[in-house]
Order: C-alpha cells, then sequence, then structure tokens
C-alpha cells in the first residue's frame, strides 16, 4: 500500500476508495472458488470449500485492469436488467415501462426487464454458484440493498468496479444520501436505485393514539397486535434506536441491550413478518408495526389509511444498489441505464411509480411540474408525492436516520448469535 | 410342455442361460443404483464432509473434522428439534383420525364414485403447496370469515386469534399432507376381500369387532406407509411454520437449517443440523418399523 500511494495518487481518493481499487476485480486465476456445493465433486468436499478472496493486486496494476477493462468493452444495444418486483413506473398496460422506453428511445439499448429479485438472500444463493464458477449470471444490473449481502459482494470480487467517466449525472445530480456512502466508499461499485426508511407504521383508527416512539411498541395494550420484522438487519437497528443508541457506532453492551430489548417484547409480538406485514397491517391483524416508507405510502394509495412514523430515536434507512456483476455480457450498455436514470425527469419518472426515496432530490421540481399539469385522482397523488415527507424527508428527519452496522465477521456472528434466536425461537 | 420343453435344441438353451442367470439382473438393476448413488449418497457424503468443516464463506471451508457443530447445533436449537418432532408427531396423528375415515368410507361406501372421489383428494395438488398454505392466513385472519364470526357470536373474546398459534402450524401441516395417508390407507382397505367381512359376519362379530379384528389389522401396511409418508415430510417442513407462524415458540428446525444456510452462509452449521434431523428421522423409522414388522413395511411399500 506505501509503495502504491507514493507513485502519484490524487490527494482527494479516500482511503475507502483506494482499499477498493487495490482488491483485484478482473481476476482471471481463480478457476474454482467457493462453491454453490452443486458445483463441487465429493473429493473437493472432503478437503475443503476453497475461499473467494483472491491476493491483492497492487493499486496501479488493479486501475490499470480496470481502464483495460472498460477499454475493451462497447456498447451492445442489449441490457439485462434483474430488479424487485413493482419497483419500477408502469404505463397504462402494467407492462409498459415508460422510463424504460424513454431509455431505448434515447440510447436504442434494448432492455430485458426482469422481476426476478424477491430477496437479497436468495437472489445471492442463486447468483453465487454461477460467480463462484466465473460465469456469467445474466444480468448486466441487478439492486442489491447495502448491508450484509451487498458486503458480501463487494469482499468476493463479484462486481464490476464503475466506470467513473460514464458517471456525469450521477456526480451533478445524486443527493448527498447516496453519493460516497458508508458501504461503498466512492461509488466504487454502486449507484443508488432508491432509498427508504425503516420506521413505524400503524392504523391510528385501531391504535387510538399517536405513536412516536420505538418504545410504544412495548405497551402491553397493544399485546399481540404488534409485527416485526423476522431479520438481522432491521430488527436489531430498531432495537438499537430503541435504547436510545445510534446503530452505526453502536457497540458490543449495546447489542446486548437491544437484544434484551427484544425478548422483552417478545410476549407482545403477534409475528415476526417477512414482506407480508403489509397485509397483516391492512387487515387489521397487527395494529403497529415495523414497517418501509414506501409500503406505507403505497398502501394509502390503494386505499388504506395508515400513518408511517420516523421515532423520535431515530428509524433506519436503506439504500438499494443497482451493480454490474462479475462476467455480465453487457457492461457499457449497464452504465449507460445507470447514468441516465440521474437525470432528474427520468429519476421523476420514476419517483412517480415507486414512492420511495428517490436519489435525485432535483425529481422534486419535475413531479411539482406534473402534478400542475395533471387533474383529478392523479393530480392528488402527485402533489400528496411531491410534498411527502416519505418521497423527499426534510432536513430535520434525515438527521435522525442512520444507516446499519458495518459488521466485521467475527462480529456478524455474534450479532447473529443475539438476534436470530428472538425472531426464531 | 415337458415334452416340447425337452425336445428344445439343448445347445441354444445352454448358450442363453448362464448369461440371464448372473450377471443380467445386476445390469437390469443398474440405472437404479446409479440414481440412488448420484442422488442419495453424494449429496449425503457431501453433506456429511461438510458438517465437520469449519471457516466461512470468505476464507472458505476446511476439513477439521470439527465434530463440535453437532454437539453446537444441539445445544443451540434442541428446542426446535423437539417441537418439529412434537409437530410432527401430533399432525401424523391428526392425519390417521381424519383420514382413516375418509379412505375408508371411499373404499367401502365409495362405489361407483370411487376415483371421482379420490381426485377430489388429489385436487388441492393442482394448487401450488405455498399458495395453498397461504390462502389459510386469509380464512383464519382476525377479521376473517371465520374468527370474525365466532367474535360476532361472542363464542371468543375480541383479542382471540388462530394464526400465529401452534394449532394453526400443526393445522396447516395436518391439510397439507393429509392426502398422503389418505391415498395408502385406501390401497390397503380397497384390497380387503369382502367376503371376509361376511365371514366375520357369520361367526357372530358385530360390526366394530369385525373391523377392530380383520379389516384394520389389514389396513395396517397403509397406516404404516401413510405414516412415513406423512411424518417424514412434516416433521422438516418449515413452509407452515413461517407462513401460517412466525410467533415466538413456533419456529420449526426446518426454518433454523434455511437461516443458517442462506442468512448466516454457514453451511457446516446448516449440514450438520439437517444431518441430526435425518438421524432422528431414520432412526425413528427404523424403530417402527421393527415395532410393526418389516415385511408388512416392505409390502405396503411394494404396493
Amino acid at each position: 500500500m506505501t509503495e502504491d500511494t507514493t507513485e502519484g495518487i490524487d490527494q482527494h481518493i479516500t482511503p475507502d476508495l483506494l482499499r477498493g481499487l487495490t482488491s483485484p476485480r478482473i481476476s482471471r486465476r481463480r478457476a474454482l472458488q467457493i462453491g454453490g456445493l452443486s458445483a463441487l465433486g465429493m473429493t473437493l468436499a472432503a478437503c475443503g470449500i476453497p475461499g473467494a478472496q483472491g491476493s491483492k493486486l497492487g493499486l496501479s496494476a488493479a486501475r490499470a485492469e480496470i481502464a483495460k477493462f472498460w477499454a475493451t468493452h462497447q456498447k451492445t444495444g442489449n441490457l439485462n436488467f434483474g430488479n424487485w418486483p413493482l419497483y419500477i413506473d408502469v404505463g397504462a398496460n402494467k407492462s409498459d415501462h415508460p422510463s424504460l422506453d424513454l431509455f431505448t428511445k434515447e440510447t436504442g439499448i434494448k432492455v430485458n426487464y426482469l422481476e426476478d429479485i424477491q430477496a437479497n438472500d436468495t437472489f445471492f444463493a442463486k447468483i453465487q454458484p454461477q460467480l463462484a464458477a466465473q460465469q456469467s449470471t445474466g444480468y448486466d444490473i441487478i439492486v442489491i440493498t447495502n448491508g450484509t449481502y451487498l458486503d458480501k459482494l463487494i469482499e468476493l470480487d463479484y462486481l464490476t468496479p464503475l466506470d467513473q467517466d460514464r458517471m456525469s449525472n450521477f456526480y451533478q445530480y445524486s443527493s448527498t444520501l447516496v453519493r460516497d456512502p458508508s458501504y461503498d466508499r466512492g461509488n466504487v461499485y454502486t449507484m443508488a436505485w432508491q432509498s427508504g426508511m425503516t420506521g413505524i407504521g400503524y392504523d391510528p383508527k385501531r391504535v387510538g393514539h399517536k405513536i412516536t416512539s420505538w418504545n410504544d411498541l412495548m405497551d402491553p395494550a397493544l399485546k399481540g397486535k404488534i409485527g416485526m420484522f423476522a431479520d438481522n438487519e432491521d430488527l436489531p437497528t430498531s432495537a438499537l434506536f430503541a435504547i436510545g443508541v445510534n446503530p452505526e457506532t453502536s457497540t458490543l453492551p449495546d447489542w446486548k441491550k437491544a437484544a434484551d430489548w427484544l425478548h422483552k417484547q417478545q410476549p407482545l409480538v403477534r409475528k415476526y413478518y417477512d414482506q407480508t406485514y403489509i397485509d397483516a397491517l391492512s387487515k387489521g391483524d397487527i395494529w403497529a408495526s415495523m414497517a418501509y416508507s414506501g409500503d406505507i405510502f403505497q398502501a394509502n394509495l390503494s386505499g388504506a389509511t395508515l400513518e408511517f412514523v420516523i421515532p423520535k430515536e431515530g428509524a433506519g434507512i436503506w439504500t438499494d444498489n443497482m451493480c454490474i456483476p462479475q462476467h455480465a455480457s453487457h457492461p457499457v450498455d449497464a452504465m449507460t441505464y445507470m447514468d441516465f436514470v440521474y437525470q432528474p425527469k427520468v429519476a421523476a419518472i420514476l419517483a412517480e411509480g415507486i414512492n420511495y426515496i428517490t436519489p435525485v432530490t432535483d425529481a422534486q421540481q419535475y413531479i411539482q411540474a406534473d402534478a400542475k399539469a395533471a387533474t383529478g385522482k392523479d393530480k392528488q397523488t402527485l402533489e400528496y408525492l411531491a410534498t411527502s415527507p416519505l418521497i423527499f424527508p426534510s432536513a430535520a428527519e434525515f438527521s435522525k436516520l442512520h444507516r446499519y452496522r458495518v459488521l466485521t465477521k467475527v462480529e456478524q456472528i455474534v450479532w447473529n448469535n443475539l438476534f436470530e434466536p428472538v425472531y426464531q425461537s | 410342455m415337458t415334452a416340447a420343453a425337452t425336445s428344445a435344441p439343448p445347445g441354444r438353451r445352454r448358450r442363453r442361460l448362464p448369461r440371464l442367470g448372473k450377471a443380467t439382473p445386476y445390469w437390469l438393476i443398474l440405472p437404479g443404483w446409479l440414481w440412488l448413488a448420484i442422488f442419495f449418497v453424494v449429496p449425503i457424503a457431501i453433506m456429511l464432509s461438510v458438517s465437520t468443516m469449519t471457516g466461512d464463506i470468505a476464507d472458505g471451508f476446511k476439513q477439521t473434522f470439527h465434530w463440535r457443530n453437532y454437539t453446537d447445533a444441539w445445544t443451540a436449537y434442541h428446542v426446535q428439534f423437539v417441537r418439529s418432532l412434537a409437530y410432527g408427531a401430533i399432525a401424523t396423528l391428526l392425519c390417521i383420525v381424519i383420514g382413516y375415515p375418509v379412505a375408508y368410507w371411499i373404499a367401502f361406501r365409495g362405489g361407483a364414485h370411487k376415483s371421482s372421489l379420490l381426485f377430489l383428494v388429489l385436487l388441492p395438488f393442482f394448487v401450488s403447496f405455498v399458495i395453498r398454505t397461504q390462502s389459510w392466513n386469509y380464512i383464519l385472519s382476525d377479521n376473517g370469515m371465520i374468527v370474525s364470526r365466532l367474535k360476532d357470536w361472542g363464542w371468543v373474546d375480541q383479542n382471540f386469534h388462530i394464526l400465529q398459534r401452534p394449532v394453526a402450524v400443526i393445522g396447516g401441516l395436518t391439510y397439507n399432507f393429509i392426502p398422503f395417508m389418505i391415498l395408502p390407507i385406501y390401497v390397503s382397505l380397497e384390497r380387503i376381500d369382502t367376503s371376509m367381512l361376511e365371514a366375520s359376519a357369520d361367526l357372530y362379530a358385530n360390526r366394530a369387532m369385525a373391523f377392530l379384528r380383520v379389516v384394520f389389522p389389514l389396513s395396517i401396511p397403509g397406516v404404516f406407509a401413510g405414516v412415513l409418508l406423512t411424518f417424514v415430510p412434516v416433521a422438516s417442513d418449515y413452509v407452515n411454520a413461517s407462513i401460517l407462524g412466525g410467533s415466538t415458540g413456533t419456529t420449526m428446525i426446518g426454518n433454523i437449517i434455511q437461516t443458517q444456510y442462506f442468512t448466516n452462509l454457514n453451511y457446516p452449521t446448516a449440514a450438520a443440523i439437517s444431518f441430526i434431523l435425518m438421524a432422528i428421522l431414520l432412526v425413528g423409522v427404523f424403530l417402527y418399523a421393527r415395532l410393526l414388522g418389516t415385511e408388512d413395511v416392505l409390502e405396503a411399500a411394494g404396493n
């Protein structure tokens, strides 16, 4: 590292970026990596499953490899985009996506849009054997939430470093929330798709009073009517807020206290939910629950009267990120698309369709303009959108939002052992 | 016949017989053995090997014969193991209690409609397992058609709910696996010669006696096969526990295996848990087979 830094690196490169760049990203040497067990023979299994971390290249070598990679790839006119269901704008016909049509019109690149990602963990398990075998996953862009699985993808060299020269819109329009984020310093591998908050969603009619604090989810009056998440990121993070700790900087004693808080809450909790909590909340099986901001917004658009709060102790914020898996067939087309969505007018189209926090603050003006032009129910919806704190949180609200704790390997095990028994008892 | 057989050219017959005699059956069974080797022995061997490794996904897993993976897994998750077996036992018993009369009725009273009735038993399989389980979420929801009626009639208090209780999980398991109980019982009942019932009546057995002494013993192979077909998958199921359960104290061991594999990427522990579960189920099945007599079992399996 020291030798490399004396070679005349630009001073503004952060240490994380440096570290990111010095890992070998386009290594051709590893023929066999960690494997989906399916890829392994018996003999291999008998002696072990090899790890996936290659040796570190020097910085200049890594940079040269990256530059060479982008120099040798060209636009192909095709793009395979793997995303989550219901996570893009839809046209009059449900299978139309106006933003994608616009992209094809402007660039000539045809998009094969696939709603294949149901969860970070299962999707990781799906693409991992192919990546381990140095094969294409079939996707040029995938969308992964910051947290364990994005960290793993980066750590295991499964992502292609982005071409920083093809990110002009990103550097001009992206909001501070998603530029140079803690989980990917220098945006070496990722550009944000959308962000969201994990706070509390509740039905004011059933609860009967305002909910303002995570500790309202410890209210015995709500016994059996409280929903929590069955996951080891949002659930612990929320509990850390509840005990008054910023999760990003939390320590082991804090985690223990948070786990105690959750254990104490167990008898009141109806269920540790997956994505189905929103259904249970709308139907009235539960009255108050941990919730994603966009889900509550969308449920309300389709007739529910739920409320979303950022509790006074704070709430978690997460970002889903576009990234290019290794061995993608159309990386240049992927870069083109990823930068394309950072134009405010495109970001506005997406925000109107998705209802999460857009990475482009300037999109607000376009939504307001659209609201002026629209009539009837559309107008109402767009106005709600343009002013909603769930889409454009205020500065005061932003200050209460914090990201997940980035965990080391050893910490991760301690963390899992503390929090998994809460939702799997 | 004998004359014809002996008059056949002796040379030709002698040449064919030895080949048929020794090697042929083994060649014929080879596909079966290959199937077992590739899809059973190899995965099991790999799983056994992985279960004693240590490491993590980034650095790789190394074979260190770390048998403590087993004891650690048992210490951490014995509650879920015991719960899974208990849920399995209860659901299997319920399957017998509900499934036996159904099978009996179809076999002896089904008449011309037997095949349509059997088709009805199988009909749910035309819809995905997960969707069928999910639909119970709607039927049993707090404000759904059943629970809200019970509340209206004042039979239960306002906070009553069925979902997320063990009864919902066990109910879901019973519902999902009951066809596997009905079908083998039906097969064994259907083969009972009705003249046996007439004979027992001639010998002054009343209908209850005839059932207890004649019909039920003859149907035991079917019940045995049914128990195998339900108990094993029920005890290792994780779908019902995650859709209808999910509350404190309803986690089954299958959910733990899923978390260890997908969330923690801890393949050795996941493999060790799977192996413990498999061992428990195998031992249970063998003991059970001993208790009921293996011949009956083979007969039932042969059916």
